[in-house]
């Protein structure tokens, strides 16, 4: 079909179907020069906020694949490895055996939230968005009594550095100087005045090479089938359920070891806050470049992490130089990504909707025909 | 014990739990100290301030259009309601039932606006509805601080543009409710007026179920199919049903901050969701069906923890657990609530 398409249909398709990231690129377009950054800035701060998220963003990738949806769970795996870094530093193991330990440490707690997502999500087939949200908070519940309650009591912690003065709890902010940027700094490299991450672009090449590996798997097979139509994968003898478990599971873990990176970088970790945007900023990442909830590829994390980090670093300056007010600029680019993940949702839900209907209509068309799909 | 064994399956185990928990907590408040007057009063107050914004989950629940986190935009048009008048400078009594109508007005318009989103994206209403909220709430945010209101209680004293995030009520309208035939007994009051405010606004959820309207709306929630063959308006009553929600909530929270006695502007409105959806399920409510027992049921307990675990829990452990408790009972309700439907569909 998509052959006898003129060019202006073609056009059309592109722009109907990336109008998303095409919006974006022109706001971004707009807001760059009222910003006043140099480009020297703008490009240094890109290079390291790939770095530092789009371990996050694909992480998301798996569940999309298998028909979940947007992983609002992944928060459960940022929070497995913010207690793996605790330990570590805890611990006190620097470099890179420390980052490589506090991944250790976070696979199992990430295997055993992902578990338990995966299974509530199987009970709450066709909302696992709304579910796999409020879960996140629930865990977050869960995270603050064990580490402002257990931790340095129950849970040994003893370096006086993260306890509280009251002797239980993890303080606020928890200082990573052991680790800070030993990832980014694995293979030193830099051009002109801006530093390169190599160390982490790696490790994330590394992470997309999986994926591409994983989708051509018997596994990724089932998961993409699960995807088209849970019914027939479950009879064609797919065990749905626990595939789904399966990408829920492997989505956390990455979450964790997304977490990692991102806080390596970042160098603190503010314990009770450094989750809570992640899913958030991720989602709308991912959303900004061109994946729908249904549909999501390597490029769309890419694309979507430069285009909402480029907006993310602009628009408060963009704000203040525009009306004279930072603050406004920072409402500005919540409600951006807020918005943004609400629209994308409508999009796909109201296409869905429409989708039905058609079917709907063409079932009345076969009716004289005595309809062939009368299984069940 | 066979009436008991009846009693416990119609309540439900999490609120016979609950309820115990509640109970537990009101009999050792003596002994952790804290005043039982005190903590009764307490939780009547509580449950009166909140009591309506949990009653305004019961329409869209009920016309299947699912648990209403999109309450935010309810709660925006309250205060821009509130905001307005006193802008305008109305006090007292008067002051309240200025806002009141001022912001019925805002909310049915951005009720009906909502409705009809809501309408194109049937079975994904939660998550969409919580994100309307998200964003309406940040849009908002960049509003306060633009918007051209002047009046000094209002904005903040240097620069003399952009509303305040807490302004106080005190000299508008601050507890004409609560106080509106307020019994005293010693140190504990009850709120008459509250309760009285409370009640008409559940009768007039009560009554319009029993209209033509009402019955054709929880027609719609429970079979959209059979509703729609036997000629009712699906999406006619689900955007109807929304705009009583988002009414409900925008009169819910004047309630509640004439009670309070501040207007919270900018990212407050976030954090009144959360609470009326754990309390309306904890109250034994699902996705799908909601009823006013419900709401009263569900908001006692609810708040009544919500009193009662920082007080006596605390004085007894020492720490202040509260918080936690409130994250994961609250949360944990909704997951719980949210599981649980698909499989009552199979059975």
């Amino acid at each position: 079909m998509s052959q006898n398409l003129t060019f202006t249909e073609k056009l059309k398709n592109f722009f109907i179907s990336n109008a998303v990231p095409i919006l974006f690129v022109v706001i971004t377009l707009l807001a760059v020069p009222v910003s006043g950054f140099s480009a020297n800035y703008l490009i240094q701060e890109m290079i390291t906020r790939i770095g530092r998220n789009s371990f996050l963003v694909l992480s998301l990738l798996l569940p999309i694949i298998a028909g979940m949806g947007l992983n609002f769970g992944m928060v459960l795996g940022a929070m497995a490895g913010q207690i793996g870094l605790i330990f570590i530093t805890d611990w006190s193991i620097v470099g890179i055996p420390g980052l490589v330990l506090a991944m250790l440490i976070s696979t199992p707690i990430s295997i055993l939230l992902g578990i338990l997502c995966g299974s509530v999500l199987n009970r709450a087939k066709g909302r696992e968005m709304a579910t796999s949200y409020i879960l996140g908070f629930f865990i977050n519940g869960v995270y603050q009594l064990v580490v402002l309650y257990f931790m340095g009591g129950i849970i040994p912690v003893k370096s006086p550095s993260l306890v509280l003065s009251r002797g239980y709890g993890i303080r606020n902010t928890v200082a990573l100087d052991g680790v800070r940027q030993v990832f980014d700094n694995m293979i030193p490299l830099k051009i002109g005045e801006i530093s390169i991450p190599l160390g982490t672009f790696f490790i994330i090449a590394l992470l997309c090479l999986f994926i591409l590996w994983f989708r051509k798997t018997k596994l990724g097979q089932d998961m993409r089938a699960i995807a088209q139509d849970m019914k027939v994968a479950q009879s064609a003898g797919i065990p749905v359920d626990r595939t789904r478990i399966i990408s829920i599971v492997i989505s956390t873990v990455l979450a964790g070891y997304g977490q990692i990176i991102f806080l390596q970088n970042m160098g603190t970790l503010s314990t009770y806050n450094s989750h809570d945007q992640t899913g958030v900023f991720s989602i709308a990442a991912i959303l900004i470049g061109g994946a729908t909830v249904s549909r999501a590829t390597i490029p769309n994390v890419f694309i979507g992490v430069i285009l909402f980090h480029m907006m993310f670093v602009v628009s408060p300056m963009a704000g203040k130089n525009l009306i004279g007010q930072a603050m406004l600029g920072e409402y500005f680019r919540q409600f951006i990504s807020y918005g943004i993940i609400a629209i994308a949702l409508v999009l796909h839900a109201w296409r869905r909707q429409k989708d039905k209907e058609m079917e709907r209509r063409s079932l009345r068309g076969v009716k004289a025909e005595k309809q062939p799909q009368a299984e069940k | 014990m066979n009436r008991l064994r009846q009693f416990v399956n119609k309540a439900g185990w999490p609120r016979v739990i609950i309820g115990f928990f509640l109970l537990s907590l009101f009999v050792a408040a003596p002994f952790a100290e804290v005043s039982l007057a005190a903590s009764i009063k307490d939780t009547l107050v509580r449950f009166g301030m909140n009591g309506v914004l949990v009653l305004s989950m019961v329409p869209m629940v009920q016309s299947g259009c699912g648990l209403n986190f999109g309450l935010p935009l309810g709660v925006i048009a309250g205060l821009l309601g509130a905001v307005t008048t006193m802008e305008m400078g109305i006090t007292g009594i008067m002051g309240f039932i200025t806002a009141v109508i001022l912001s019925c007005a805002i909310a049915a318009v951005l009720g009906w606006g909502y409705g009809k989103m809501l309408n194109r994206v049937k079975g994904e209403e939660m998550v969409i509805s919580t994100y309307v909220g998200l964003s309406s709430v940040m849009f908002m945010c960049m509003m306060w601080l633009v918007l051209p209101f002047k009046s000094p209680a209002m904005v903040w004293g240097y620069g003399g543009s952009g509303l305040r995030t807490t302004i106080t009520l005190e000299g508008y309208w601050f507890n004409i409710i609560d106080n509106f035939l307020a019994i005293k007994i010693g140190d504990f009051t009850f709120p008459t007026g509250l309760f009285i405010f409370f009640a008409v606004m559940a009768f007039l959820v009560w009554a319009f179920f029993h209209t033509k309207t009402g019955t054709a709306m929880t027609a719609v929630g429970s079979n959209p199919d059979f509703a729609r063959a036997s000629g009712i308006d699906v999406n006619k009553m689900r955007t109807i049903s929304v705009i009583i929600s988002t009414v409900f909530g925008a009169v819910g929270i004047l309630v509640y901050q004439q009670s309070y006695g501040f207007i919270q502007l900018y990212t407050s409105p976030l954090f009144m969701a959360f609470p009326a959806v754990a309390a309306i399920l904890l109250g034994g409510a699902s996705v799908h069906k909601a009823t006013i027992t419900n709401v009263i049921v569900g908001t006692i307990l609810f708040q009544g923890i919500l009193t009662m675990t920082p007080s006596v829990i605390n004085s007894f452990l020492k720490t202040d657990l509260s918080e936690v408790i409130r994250i994961i009972v609250s949360n944990g309700m909704i997951v719980y609530a949210l599981t649980r439907k698909t499989t009552k569909v199979k059975s």
